[in-house]
């Protein structure tokens, strides 16, 4: 008896819309965002991720409303990331019927703010998300930094040391995503991934390159990952939750079935 | 037509509790409030609660809720409370440097520790305890009515309730020790996990409780 690896299907929305970017350039139409939270609910998802990457914020109400929708239909808990950088921002989300929020951009520029939510929402519906890229050389010791705008822009910030800091100021888990993997299919940086969750005392969710169920295998048994998110494998149909769920279970880790 | 009380002190998860009462409480009325009258004039109540304790004390106080939620457990109507609302109805919790809570169920709310590890396989465990666990019912309650033995939960927390009474505890989880994930006295029942989030079980735990009559 013990606690199951989550697996979260992520729903990347477009002004109300489900797309996943490949490297968040090529980005096609998936479909309707409360169907498709639908759909992942029945397979057996346990929790579901979305990223509200509408451009303009003219457009972000059109995010509270998907929540609205799906939180009355989909009773597991949901994650909204994507332009969250505002306190008023968390509460209306949370408000919607969302269980946390992920602040990524937002933290890397006023890291206070992340402070500032933990204390007046609590930490457990803090999820800071990283977006990390290697920036060693082949040889040389393995070193991840924070990218921001998609993973274009540096920072110099260590993954790792930035990883600490945001729990240290309150992040109840984090949100890892590989820069250099996503939407590449060949499986998540499992370096990274376990140098972080050893790194930090709260749960960490692995994100970007899921291609098979074994990615996901290995993300938990070598990535040392208590979460494991991914978008493409489902949303056409290539598996379902309950085929990743399996294939996990075969492996000998914990799932809830 | 019967009705539930939500209290609402402001904490983030009543509106999810709201929503899974309205999917499976078809013809009762749900009323999300802090009046105290509606709160008292209700079939029903549910304490939910998230984040910190002391936060969520301070609100219940100042609010007056304390006294409201002592009069509906005196008066016999059910009682549920969720998470940190099941944290609050107990004597003591040792988060935030120790905060009194409202002593309606003797016993105290302790925490996991930085530094814990599955028994078995040497896991370090992370904190907080995030994500679906099975609970084990320790005997037949009527809220666990068609739900599973060792079904999973959805669960959030660092801390969890220690009960004065072993007879107390209705179900028990596994997370590098043994803790209490349901308790249970007369006409009150409180749950660590979250059954809002707890998909068809938990809705099924919901269902349950507006069909419970506060009597076990």
């Amino acid at each position: 008896m013990s606690l199951a690896k989550r697996i979260i299907p992520c729903l990347d929305v477009d002004n109300g819309r489900v797309v996943k970017g490949v490297q968040f350039v090529d980005i096609r139409d998936a479909g309707d965002p409360v169907e498709i939270a639908r759909r992942y609910d029945e397979q057996g998802a346990d929790e579901i991720t979305f990223l509200d990457i509408t451009a303009s914020s003219d457009d972000r109400e059109t995010m509270v409303h998907v929540v609205e929708e799906v939180a009355g239909q989909v009773f597991i808990p949901l994650t909204v990331g994507g332009g969250i950088r505002k306190v008023e921002d968390i509460r209306r989300m949370l408000n919607a019927g969302a269980d946390k929020v992920a602040i990524n951009t937002a933290a890397v520029f006023n890291p206070e703010f992340v402070k500032e939510a933990a204390e007046k929402f609590g930490s457990q519906c803090i999820v800071v998300a990283i977006d990390a890229k290697k920036v060693s050389a082949e040889g040389e010791p393995n070193k991840w930094e924070i990218f921001t705008h998609g993973g274009r822009k540096p920072t110099g910030i260590d993954a790792i040391e930035w990883a600490k800091k945001m729990v240290d100021y309150g992040a109840g888990e984090i949100l890892l995503t590989s820069m250099d993997r996503d939407g590449t299919k060949i499986g998540f940086d499992l370096e990274l991934n376990a140098a972080i969750s050893e790194a930090v005392n709260v749960p960490v969710i692995a994100s970007g390159g899921v291609g098979n169920l074994d990615h996901l295998v290995e993300g938990v048994k070598q990535g040392k990952a208590d979460a494991v998110l991914a978008a493409s494998i489902f949303h056409f149909g290539e598996y379902t939750v309950e085929e990743a769920k399996q294939r996990m279970q075969d492996a000998g880790i914990e799932v809830r079935l | 037509m019967t009705s539930v009380a939500v209290i609402d002190y402001g904490m983030g998860n009543l509106h999810s509790v709201a929503k899974a009462l309205e999917k499976v409480g078809q013809g009762t009325e749900i009323i999300v409030t802090h009046d105290h009258k509606k709160i008292e004039q209700a079939d029903r109540v549910v304490l939910p609660g998230v984040g910190a304790i002391r936060d969520c004390m301070h609100e219940i106080k100042r609010l007056g809720i304390d006294q409201v939620v002592a009069d509906v457990v005196e008066q016999g109507k059910p009682l549920l409370g969720v998470c940190v609302g099941m944290q609050a109805l107990m004597t003591f919790s040792d988060e935030n440097n120790g905060v009194d809570c409202l002593k309606i169920l003797p016993g105290h709310v302790a925490y996991f520790g930085d530094d814990l590890h599955d028994p078995e396989t040497n896991e370090r465990l992370k904190i907080p305890h995030m994500g679906w666990n099975q609970v084990h019912q320790t005997y037949d309650h009527p809220l666990w009515h068609d739900i599973d033995q060792d079904e999973r939960f959805y669960f959030v927390h660092s801390y969890f309730v220690e009960p004065v009474e072993i007879g107390m505890i209705a179900g028990s989880s596994n997370y590098g020790i043994s803790f209490t994930a349901a308790v249970a006295k007369d006409n009150v029942f409180a749950t660590q996990f979250h059954p809002e989030k707890s998909q068809h079980v938990g809705l099924q735990l919901y269902k349950n409780f507006l069909n419970w009559n506060g009597r076990v």
